[in-house]
């Protein structure tokens, strides 16, 4: 299947360093300490931060640190294919994952014997779930007011027809050559989230961590722009109330 | 994988844990390892195939103190909807509670089902196996091919003593055809993925971990890469970041490091 045209176009008309249109909203659901919804191309998921609260069970605790405990789901109706409810190993691999990277952020050190419990909900998948999982993710975490260094932020890289691509949609990590989600803290630039697989020369790879890495500080400001909206929207109702 | 500590004593345990990573920082900072083996130079793997001689194939590992084994069995199943022209691979990991007092009998942990992802990951991205062969009719039947690794001894580094295993099994592993009336045949085989996993202890990246190092890691990075040295898969692991640099300085240790080791330990 050929994944890029005569024009250097790709199936979705995209350039190479080119991503999906991408739009955070902030402070979405009621109960939860803090929320977010990210769509991403055609991702939409929603994301609830609960904590920091009391870890329970009580072995679970950790005497220097909080928990943070990512817990990734895909609805049933998400995929093309009904999948079956419930964590499959798939899921499992993801959670980890997701909850180490935003552990690298949070101070955790703040709050010891509690969990900051973080339910990542994909109600639509469309390639890229995980990242736009944790790019929400963190934008939660901000909503819930938890300290942290600074906003995770990701974005996957890969390959298609030999050539090293931005954001993959689902055609091309369907039948790309590579896959690299990977996230970062932008104002120290560390690695949080790396996994890939595929194929990839170390010239390629080190090609797709940078674009990456480029496309992740843009979506950063995002991340800040969706927070800002919130609190003016805020602002603007109080002005409202002051003027009546 | 960290160690958990039991209630009672846990503050005795955060000290001699708190202790140990100040002192292997420490050490590694002036460029030793608790072991004296240099950062990049990973403990010699043992491996002796055809352990178990009732499965299609085996392989047992000794990588320090850790022991694994891993078997392969390899039966007739229905193909998934999606790939009729494919035969199937599955890989398990289970990490006996004979292997180390923190593992507990049960369903598998996030730990295990990560291990047998990140196994699976080298062997199914570097197209290790070739699945296309091992139809026997379209959309009806295919060869299953099941990678169980068991974890006897546990002493650090599950990912590489693992993937190793499978790797070494699969290369043994025929293909029972006689069942269905053919001769049995070897796995098709197109190229040979080795995985190597550091520790971030201090900004040190330390290749093959042992039990040690990893409770005090920072953060884990393990890379898998083919005979041409290009890279087929990665996993980072635990609550730590690592730098760019740190990252290549890996990928450019993993693929001298699995040059040596396929040729060394595998004989290919």
């Amino acid at each position: 299947m050929k994944l890029i045209n005569e024009e250097g176009l790709r199936t979705d008309g995209r350039k190479f360093n080119e991503l999906r249109p991408i739009k955070i909203e902030v402070g979405v659901l009621n109960r939860a300490d803090g929320s977010s919804y990210i769509e991403w191309g055609g991702n939409k998921v929603l994301v609830a931060v609960y904590g920091p609260r009391e870890a329970f069970p009580k072995h679970t605790q950790n005497a220097s640190r909080a928990n943070v405990n990512a817990r990734y789901n895909m609805a049933a109706f998400s995929v093309d294919e009904r999948k079956r409810p419930g964590p499959d190993r798939r899921a499992v691999e993801i959670s980890k994952v997701i909850g180490e990277a935003l552990r690298c952020a949070v101070f955790t050190e703040q709050f010891p014997r509690t969990t900051i419990d973080v339910y990542i909900e994909v109600l639509q998948a469309d390639a890229g779930t995980r990242i736009a999982g944790l790019t929400a993710a963190s934008v939660a975490l901000v909503d819930a007011g938890i300290p942290m260094k600074d906003m995770v932020v990701g974005c996957a890289a890969g390959k298609i027809d030999g050539k090293v691509v931005l954001d993959l949609n689902k055609e091309e990590d369907n039948f790309g050559q590579a896959d690299l989600p990977m996230a970062i803290i932008p104002r120290t630039q560390e690695i949080v989230l790396l996994q890939m697989d595929g194929n990839m020369s170390r010239d390629e790879l080190e090609e797709a961590v940078e674009l990456s890495k480029k496309a992740s500080m843009y979506i950063a400001d995002l991340q800040k722009q969706a927070l800002l909206a919130k609190y003016k929207s805020q602002e603007n109702e109080k002005e409202g109330e002051r003027g009546e | 994988m960290k160690r958990k500590v039991s209630a009672v004593s846990k503050s005795a345990d955060e000290i001699v844990y708190g202790l140990k990573r100040e002192y292997l920082e420490k050490i590694c900072s002036e460029g030793s390892r608790i072991d004296g083996r240099k950062f990049d130079e990973t403990r010699g793997a043992t491996v002796n195939t055809n352990f178990v001689p009732r499965a299609e194939g085996s392989a047992e590992v000794r990588l320090g103190d850790t022991r694994v084994l891993v078997g392969i069995k390899i039966e007739q199943g229905e193909p998934f909807p999606d790939t009729p022209k494919s035969g199937i691979l599955t890989t398990n990991a289970e990490l006996l509670p004979m292997a180390s007092p923190t593992f507990e009998p049960g369903p598998p942990s996030p730990d295990a089902i990560e291990l047998a992802r990140v196994v699976d990951r080298g062997i199914r991205e570097s197209k290790m196996i070739d699945l296309d062969k091992l139809v026997i009719k379209e959309g009806e039947k295919v060869w299953v091919v099941f990678i169980d690794m068991h974890i006897l001894d546990y002493d650090g580094n599950l990912i590489d003593a693992c993937s190793l295993g499978a790797v070494a099994a699969l290369l043994e592993a025929k293909v029972p055809a006689s069942q269905i009336g053919a001769e049995d045949f070897p796995l098709p085989i197109n190229h040979i993925p080795i995985t190597i996993t550091f520790s971030k202890i201090g900004s040190n990246m330390l290749a093959d971990p042992n039990l040690e190092e990893e409770e005090v890691e920072y953060a884990r990075l393990s890379v898998a890469t083919n005979e041409n040295g290009d890279v087929v898969a990665m996993q980072k692991g635990e609550g730590g970041s690592i730098t760019q640099e740190e990252l290549f300085s890996a990928v450019d240790t993993s693929i001298k490091l699995g040059k040596d080791i396929r040729k060394r330990v595998l004989g290919k």
